[in-house]
């Protein structure tokens, strides 16, 4: 809540980024996990198994994931951003836990509550470090990047 | 003729230290990729800002457009080309949970040297969390 000033939007991305990268490697895993062995003898197979419904599905969310993550660092620290995203495989597990009944071992509701707690460290903090000046070439945006966009 | 890469079986006993170096080669390219990433995004802007002002096209084009955005990818496409290359030797799971938790850790050390991002207490705990916890967790 305090110091740092993220729109909801920007928390919308930030759980984009959280939930789309466990759930698209879930479903190259289980898209791939379905189709018979692919050696390297037949190279094509490949090319066909990202036509399969679960594999380009799984794609189709991890392009998801990149254009968030892009799009979150472009406005909050890499030290930030990491973290929060390492919250997915928390969402993920309960989900499991709760949705597919799947048991959750000791050590991995352990694993459940240290990330929790990390991600509760950063977000207290503030989401970007404020530089005296903005880097000279290459910039886009004629005002220097901030986090003072709250005008959504 | 044709051998699956599924039924030839693990080594059974690999060198530790040829296991740590696999690990450490996935660890510091993809430590290098999120860090010219985070800096590529950081000189482009705000890309919700630049969305409002010139539309998807323009965020896309703006993205493109920066050298240091390839130079990010070419080091996370190495480092995925490192983990398929571990994965061949060593199992899914020690490979996946040491080397994902051990990247939080150096990012938040590249972070502050490269980025100069305020990596003050708060972050360094955090790091070390969800370092221990995801390596929990995916164990």
């Amino acid at each position: 809540m305090p110091n740092h000033s993220l729109s909801p939007r920007q928390y919308l991305i930030l759980g984009l980024v959280a939930v789309s990268a466990p759930l698209g490697d879930s479903c190259l895993s289980r898209g791939m996990a379905a189709m018979p062995a692919i050696t390297l003898a037949h190279p094509g197979s490949l090319i066909a198994a990202v036509f399969t419904p679960w594999v380009a599905l799984g794609i189709a969310l991890l392009i998801g994931f990149f254009a968030s993550y892009l799009t979150a660092l472009s406005w909050a620290d890499l030290t930030f951003v990491l973290p929060a995203t390492a919250f997915g495989y928390v969402i993920i597990a309960l989900l499991a836990r709760f949705w597919l009944n799947e048991s959750i071992s000791l050590e991995r509701w352990a694993g459940i509550v240290l990330i929790t707690l990390g991600v509760e460290f950063v977000a207290q903090g503030p989401s970007l470090t404020q530089h005296p000046a903005p880097d000279a070439e290459g910039s886009v945006v004629p005002e220097p990047a901030g986090p003072e966009v709250e005008t959504r | 003729m044709t051998i699956s890469p599924a039924t030839v079986p693990l080594p059974a006993t690999i060198n530790p230290w040829v296991a740590a170096a696999m690990i450490a080669a996935i660890v510091l390219a993809s430590t290098t990729g999120e860090v010219l990433t985070a800096a590529a995004m950081k000189s482009i802007g705000d890309l919700d800002v630049i969305r409002a002002h010139s539309g998807l096209k323009g965020a896309i084009r703006a993205v493109l457009t920066c050298p240091l955005f390839f130079a990010g990818v070419f080091f996370l496409a190495l480092a995925f080309f490192s983990l398929l290359f571990a994965l061949n030797h060593l199992n899914l799971s020690l490979v996946g949970p040491a080397s994902a938790s051990l990247t939080l850790v150096t990012n938040a050390v590249a972070g502050k040297i490269f980025l100069k991002e305020n990596v003050d207490r708060r972050r360094w705990a955090a790091a070390v969390l969800v370092c221990v916890g995801v390596y929990l967790l995916a164990h």
